[in-house]
């Protein structure tokens, strides 16, 4: 007769089960803790270049220009453009009228050309937010032992005239509202080209697309695409857009000559390769979002008679729009922040104009900012710092927009 | 009188299975046909068959005929969307559309395009009633559908297929999901229904049936195994394995 082993119970481990548990749980608290330091780490960076001392001392004395008495920031509009047209060339002071009458300035504006054409400021130093707190005493005395005509103040670099002005060489009278409205209008054709085309694609591979090994290929590529260097899209973008249908990107095609961008290196192509550049992402979020939504609901819509297109229309699209927007957020993320792609493509780097057509030359925040970086001189740097924060509230507004607009198709039964 | 009769049908799935084998099959006019038998019968894939909802699935070969009213269902010229409007379908979970009651009534006579709202209150009134749901949502049409109990929803999805007047109606398991009492008040309400429409139910277990079938069709493992009346079948079947699976010894 076989022997029946009997069982004695078996050890519960509890104590080791719950060690390893804990042992996890602090893993991947750290983790987040680790991202989360990382953030705070840029932030504080980025804010400790975008605030500080700038000591500056003037080109030509202010004190120079003082008229019967009277200092040359309490002189009236008409004394000011007359000492406009007596200190510049009349060349250049022709120009100036010319781009707005002197008549239609306002004394604010006047003194403003008084300051950046005659007076001309010059940053001698600038100082980080952090010493800026810490050692202003002893900022105090290196400016005046060092540059005993300079004049020290407490500078924010991100201020609104900071983003209303456009670019120019002076860092104390620059801006970046030509990076971003180059930035907008870039976004603007990304979203045109990359949002229909992307959903379309989507929809089609998910509901209309059979099974075999020809969609396969596709659906593999497109996967695949999602993670080509943006560079390559930038050579993409200077065969396509810039060089091969210049006829179009450049606005020849629609009679337009604009002699500021003979070439095709324009908004258009800058945004259209971005659009080829999230596509694949765009594509891959839809289709993840139709999938979602479920088989029944499907069934339940044939069941009653509706064509593929209605079911489409009415079930499907409704029901993944907030996942399709979800991916259309991080598409325009991505694209907002791209820079390598648009040196490819030609932004330019140093322009004073806004970009006013989809045929104009643009230049990008990115590009802006790593223009800004590459510069030796320090207070460049706190430009750029001021850029980065512009930048990251343009993106945040973008992406709020994007939610509230989500938030507003999701169904609510 | 014959509604539908099923010749030699035999449909294999992509990954290999056989679901169903040569079946042939009458299906009477204005009765209640059971098609009941264990898992993996091929009950369902014979009732998504009727309306061409197979389609969707990853269906390898299909083969036979079947004849609604003299017309071959799964013949390619056949539109779908007419043979979907003919016959009505409900599943075993309740799936109301994320829209009102009203709306989800209403819903397939919009689609084929009609927009006389007369037209549309009578139908969702009638279909409501038929499906016995009328008198408890009579006064919140215009509630979301989400918001009624699982038993309430499976009346909207039958009354829904009502409202589009099909002549058959297609149930899988519409039951299963529900307390003895719903399934009651579905089940009347079938009773009634069979009057004018012709219905096909795959019941969620032999004792409905039994409860319910005028005719009754057996099926194992892809095999139609018995079919005949109700009451005969599940009193004197004839096959032993009918009979092995009626009184419970296997299933």
């Amino acid at each position: 007769m076989k022997e029946i082993a009997i069982v004695q119970g078996f050890e519960n481990n509890l104590d080791s089960r719950n060690r390893k548990g804990i042992i996890w749980h602090v893993l991947f608290q750290a983790s987040t803790i680790v991202g989360i330091i990382a953030l705070i780490a840029l932030m504080l960076n980025v804010i400790d270049s975008a605030f500080g001392y700038v000591a500056y001392e003037a080109r030509m004395d202010p004190d120079s220009l003082t008229v019967d008495g009277i200092p040359v920031e309490d002189q009236s509009k008409d004394q000011l453009v007359a000492l406009l047209q007596s200190t510049l060339s009349s060349g250049a002071y022709n120009k100036l009228d010319n781009e707005t009458l002197f008549v239609d300035r306002s004394r604010e504006e006047v003194f403003q050309l008084v300051v950046e054409r005659i007076i001309r400021p010059k940053i001698v130093q600038v100082w980080k937010f952090w010493p800026s707190l810490t050692r202003s005493d002893e900022i105090r005395a290196t400016v005046t032992r060092e540059y005993p005509k300079a004049e020290l103040d407490f500078v924010s670099w991100l201020t609104y005239d900071f983003v209303t002005r456009p670019q120019t060489s002076e860092p104390l009278t620059a801006g970046v509202r030509t990076a971003v409205l180059g930035s907008l209008w870039t976004i603007l054709f990304t979203i045109l080209l990359a949002f229909p085309l992307g959903v379309g694609a989507a929809i089609y591979l998910e509901e209309y697309a059979s099974e075999n090994w020809f969609n396969r290929i596709i659906q593999t590529n497109i996967n695949n695409l999602a993670g080509v260097p943006s560079i390559v899209y930038g050579i993409l973008g200077l065969a396509i857009f810039v060089r091969a249908l210049e006829r179009f990107t450049s606005g020849k095609m629609f009679g337009i000559v604009n002699l500021t961008s003979e070439n095709g290196r324009t908004v258009l192509s800058a945004g259209l390769t971005l659009g080829l550049l999230v596509l694949p992402i765009i594509i891959i979020n839809a289709q993840e979002a139709i999938r979602a939504v479920p088989r029944s609901l499907r069934n339940a819509s044939f069941g009653v008679g509706a064509t593929k297109w209605q079911t489409v229309w009415s079930h499907m699209l409704p029901n993944a729009l907030p996942g399709i927007l979800t991916g259309t957020i991080l598409a325009i993320s991505r694209a907002i922040g791209e820079t390598a792609p648009l040196v490819v493509v030609g932004a330019s780097t140093a322009i004073s104009f806004d970009p006013s057509s989809p045929f104009s030359k643009f230049t990008t925040l990115p590009i802006q900012i790593y223009q800004w970086t590459s510069r030796p001189q320090e207070e460049f740097r706190s430009l750029a710092a001021a850029s980065i924060l512009v930048l990251l509230v343009l993106l945040l507004s973008l992406n709020a927009s994007a939610v509230l607009l989500r938030n507003r198709f999701s169904r609510r039964f | 009188m014959n509604k539908i009769v099923i010749e030699n049908l035999s449909l294999q799935y992509t990954d290999g299975t056989e679901s169903l084998r040569g079946i042939n099959m009458d299906i009477r006019e204005h009765a209640i046909t059971a098609l009941f038998g264990p898992a993996g019968g091929g009950k369902s894939t014979l009732l998504r068959c009727l309306n061409r909802l197979n389609d969707l699935t990853d269906v390898e070969e299909i083969s036979g005929r079947i004849l609604l009213d003299g017309e071959n269902v799964l013949d390619p010229q056949t539109d779908i969307i007419a043979l979907r409007r003919k016959v009505g379908m409900v599943f075993a979970r309740p799936v109301v559309l994320p829209m009102s009651i009203y709306q989800n009534l209403t819903y397939g006579l919009e689609l084929a395009g009609e927009k006389r709202r007369s037209v549309l209150y009578e139908a969702a009134e009638r279909s409501l009633k038929l499906a016995a749901l009328w008198d408890e949502v009579k006064d919140r049409l215009d509630d979301p559908a989400i918001a009624l109990s699982g038993g309430q929803q499976q009346r909207l999805c039958l009354a829904r297929s009502l409202a589009l007047q099909p002549e058959i109606i297609l149930l899988d398991e519409p039951t299963s999901g529900l307390d003895p009492i719903s399934t009651g008040k579905v089940e009347a309400a079938l009773q009634e229904l069979k009057k004018d429409y012709t219905i096909i139910l795959v019941p969620h277990s032999v004792q409905q049936a039994a409860r319910t079938a005028d005719y009754a069709a057996f099926f194992l493992q892809g095999e139609l195994v018995e079919y005949g009346d109700g009451a005969e079948l599940f009193t004197n079947p004839k096959e032993k394995r009918t009979e092995d699976y009626v009184t419970g010894r296997f299933g």
